[in-house]
């Protein structure tokens, strides 16, 4: 499984390497967001700063919606999904492929965007060990959760309006769970911030169980 | 979706299906319901007395919890569907899981509904971020996708599994969600705004009319669940045998053409 997994992680980033959509289209857009957020709130009035954590999270939902769909639309045309299903891969394999490659692409967006909002909404760093924690909890269960509604939403003709209706509330926890221990690590009271970081890590466990589980009989029908 | 009765006009070969969705079981039940209900408006408005505190208000408790309660079931009953029809592919459970989260959405839209009509005279507003009310927001909105995700144009088989799929992931949604966002307010305020509300004295009679209103909601959700799977079933129904029935015609108009050595009069455009 795991050897599938590296195989199709493999591909999707060396598509990413060569077509660079992450790189040259999904990045800018989000701190294209960035931008958005400070003519959206006055930046005088320390909105902005307060709001950090939250506006960092939000951002980071927008890039993951699209993320998502360049994820699975790698896979749309020509009949790869077909391919796919013939290679002989593990369901469970594609999945945690996929997944990688998402969390990959998605943490290299993050790192960038925490630089963008440190500069631009000046905030100090601080609580580095539980931003950096809760990072990867969070991209984790975000990441397996977009693979997941991915493929429910892959190939449909609405998969674009759905996609996101499907996906954001689902991510709510998420949301809700990384502002409040990314405002306590920013706040220097990084010990408030660990329970919300094992709620994140619970989610994440939940979402790649259910995938690893489930995506067989989602790759199969079609 | 098609409705039946669209297909039965231009099909005018006619469907072989029940007329209805009553059995003598769900007419009993329905009955029984029906009684349950009007014995509930009765304890509601006629014998419990008015609240010291709330008033007249109070009467919306022997409703709210109830309806909140039917919202819950029907979301455990759509994932016991959906894992079920996962395993064994029938469309029995994916049409059930189907019902249930319809049914669940409407039930979750009148928790919300009664819960705000509440609120307005009891808070001074509308909506506040308590913890239930987000929640049970959130619980609308998934349920609401689910549905979206029901009615997708797709095959039928595509459609029951990634339906199925979301409705797996519908327990551990509500699980982790109404988690996220408990933490979340209670981290920011002390209780709760329901919980203050719940120290009125508690009569044996408030009790009684309360727990009854469970029973009397829990016999109007079955009764309906019931008749909303029946309609599915007679649509999964109409749906196949109209397949049918288009098969079955080809196959004859292949089969005339092969012996008649002509194409058919009036046959298919080539």
């Amino acid at each position: 499984m795991l050897r599938d997994a590296r195989l199709i992680a493999a591909k999707d980033l060396r598509i990413e390497l060569r077509s660079k959509v992450t790189a040259s289209q999904i990045l800018p857009f989000a701190l294209l967001v960035l931008m958005l957020f400070a003519f959206a709130l006055d930046p005088d009035s320390q909105a902005l700063e307060r709001a950090t954590p939250g506006l960092f999270w939000v951002a980071v939902l927008f890039v993951t919606v699209l993320a998502v769909e360049r994820s699975f639309s790698l896979e749309g045309g020509d009949g790869v999904r077909d391919a796919l299903r013939l290679a002989g891969l593990e369901p469970g394999g594609v999945f945690l492929g996929k997944f990688a490659a998402l969390v990959v692409q998605l943490l290299v967006v993050e790192v960038v965007l925490l630089l963008g909002v440190l500069l631009l909404y000046s905030r100090d760093l601080a609580g580095v060990g539980l931003l950096a924690a809760t990072m990867l909890a969070a991209t984790a269960g975000i990441g397996a959760a977009g693979t997941l509604y991915g493929v429910l939403a892959a190939g449909l003709r609405v998969r674009e309006t759905l996609l996101p209706f499907l996906l954001l509330p689902v991510l709510a926890p998420v949301l809700i769970a990384a502002t409040r221990a990314f405002e306590s690590a920013l706040d220097g009271v990084p010990s408030d911030g660990w329970p919300w970081f094992n709620l994140l890590a619970v989610f994440a466990l939940v979402y790649i169980g259910i995938g690893i589980l489930t995506f067989g009989s989602l790759l199969e029908e079609s | 979706m098609t409705t039946p009765q669209a297909i039965s006009a231009s099909h005018p070969a006619g469907v072989r299906a029940p007329n209805g969705t009553g059995s003598s079981v769900s007419r009993v039940l329905g009955v029984v319901a029906l009684a349950a209900m009007g014995l509930l408006v009765w304890l509601a408005f006629v014998a419990s007395p008015r609240d010291a505190i709330q008033g007249d208000l109070v009467r919306l408790l022997f409703l709210h919890p109830a309806l909140a309660w039917t919202a819950y079931l029907a979301c455990f009953i759509a994932t016991a569907a959906s894992i079920q029809h996962l395993r064994k592919g029938t469309v029995g459970s994916d049409i059930l899981a189907h019902s249930a989260v319809e049914l669940g959405a409407v039930m979750t839209l009148l928790t919300l509904v009664t819960g705000s009509v509440w609120g307005r005279p009891t808070w001074g507003v509308w909506w506040v971020w308590d913890a239930r009310l987000t929640s049970t927001a959130m619980l609308f909105l998934l349920l609401l996708g689910y549905l979206a995700l029901h009615r997708i144009d797709a095959a039928p088989e595509v459609r029951s599994k990634r339906s199925a799929v979301l409705g797996v992931l519908l327990v551990p949604n509500v699980l982790l969600v109404h988690q996220s966002v408990e933490w979340w307010r209670t981290l920011h305020q002390d209780a709760t705004l329901l919980d203050r509300q719940f120290d009125f004295g508690t009569s044996d009679l408030f009790m009684f009319t309360m727990i009854f209103g469970f029973v009397a909601v829990t016999l109007v959700f079955s009764w309906l669940l019931l008749h909303r799977f029946r309609v599915g079933w007679l649509e999964h129904q109409v749906e196949s045998e109209w397949l049918d029935e288009a098969i079955e015609a080809r196959r004859a108009e292949a089969h005339a053409e092969s012996h008649d050595g002509t194409p058919t009069t009036g046959g298919v455009a080539r």
